[in-house]
């Protein structure tokens, strides 16, 4: 099974590379955007006979390794690879 | 006393707190290897600056994996003194010895340069050869050491005194510009809540000589001599 998981800065955690990034957007011309935040994807295989399986397993890899609580958040996505 | 230092692959100032220990200040200081699965006797472990694995991931969060880790996890769960410097500090925030995590500086910029720090609680292990609200001069060169945690976290780790130092101006004052890298609560180094972990992003292994930086460090590692001589003593005491 594929696994994605995007792992993003907590919203009340500064994320001062989205600033930067906001503020070159601005200058750029793009007047209209907001709430740059920068995170990471992460693809990985896992082997699993369910869905279920697998969610269970990347929920478990990201408690334990892929995403620290404290300042990040993450979602994940599983499909038949 | 007996010193362990860790060297991981990518540890940087492993040579500097062995220098620190054991020819300035004399004590018995030997290098732990990362793949050790025991510490060798140490009665306080130091883990080093650095960028161990890499940093990659997150800086400290491979580090956490290493086979000596689980010692220094049962050390400290066993009352162990461990002290964590720069890199050291994010793997004890990683390995959930500490609380809270280091993220990027605010200025996005690797920061090289003397801080103030003023002692915040002098009644610890590694801060006891200090006053409350002593002012010590030490380096910092970090890229991540903007310290991070929940409000209500730092609410009860500030009533409890787990936050040792504070990175302050020349006059003792804490303020946004004297705030090198953004961290909350201008916040240079905590404790955890039993007091026997200590980690902070300052070096004292760079201030030891008068001649390099002068010798601030020194105050807290002897603070740390001093309080296993004390325990030493009490002991003693009480076995007699």
């Amino acid at each position: 099974m594929l696994v994605k998981v995007f792992v993003t800065p907590r919203k009340d955690i500064l994320d001062p590379q989205g600033r930067a990034v906001e503020q070159s957007l601005k200058s750029l011309g793009f007047k209209n955007v907001s709430d740059v935040r920068i995170g990471k994807y992460i693809t990985l295989n896992v082997e699993a006979s369910s869905l279920e399986e697998a969610r269970a397993e990347a929920a478990r890899m990201c408690e334990q390794l892929l995403a620290n609580p404290v300042i990040e958040d993450y979602r994940f996505e599983v499909e038949n690879s | 006393m007996k010193w362990g230092v860790i060297r991981f692959p990518g540890s940087l100032d492993d040579a500097d707190a062995l220098w620190a220990l054991g020819e300035v200040m004399g004590q018995e200081a030997r290098a732990l290897w990362h793949k050790d699965e025991t510490l060798g006797g140490a009665e306080c472990v130091v883990l080093p600056g650095g960028f161990s694995y890499g940093d990659y991931l997150r800086c400290g969060a491979i580090a956490r994996f290493a086979p000596i880790m689980r010692a220094v996890a049962h050390f400290a769960a066993e009352g162990g003194l461990v002290i964590g410097i720069c890199n050291g500090f994010q793997i004890l925030c990683e390995a959930r010895l500490l609380p809270g995590a280091l993220t990027r500086n605010r200025s996005l910029s690797f920061i090289c340069q003397p801080v103030t720090v003023r002692v915040e609680n002098a009644a610890t292990p590694f801060t006891c050869a200090a006053r409350k609200g002593d002012l010590l001069r030490l380096p910092i060169k970090h890229g991540e050491g903007r310290y991070v945690a929940p409000e209500a976290e730092l609410d009860a780790m500030e009533r409890r005194g787990q936050v040792l130092l504070r990175y302050v101006d020349d006059r003792g004052e804490a303020s946004d510009a004297a705030n090198p890298n953004g961290s909350m609560r201008s916040i240079a180094g905590v404790a955890n809540e039993r007091f026997n972990v200590f980690g902070l992003m300052p070096h004292p292994e760079h201030a030891v000589e008068s001649a390099l930086f002068g010798q601030d460090g020194l105050r807290l590692f002897e603070s740390i001599v001093l309080s296993r001589s004390s325990l030493r003593l009490s002991q003693e005491r009480a076995v007699r």
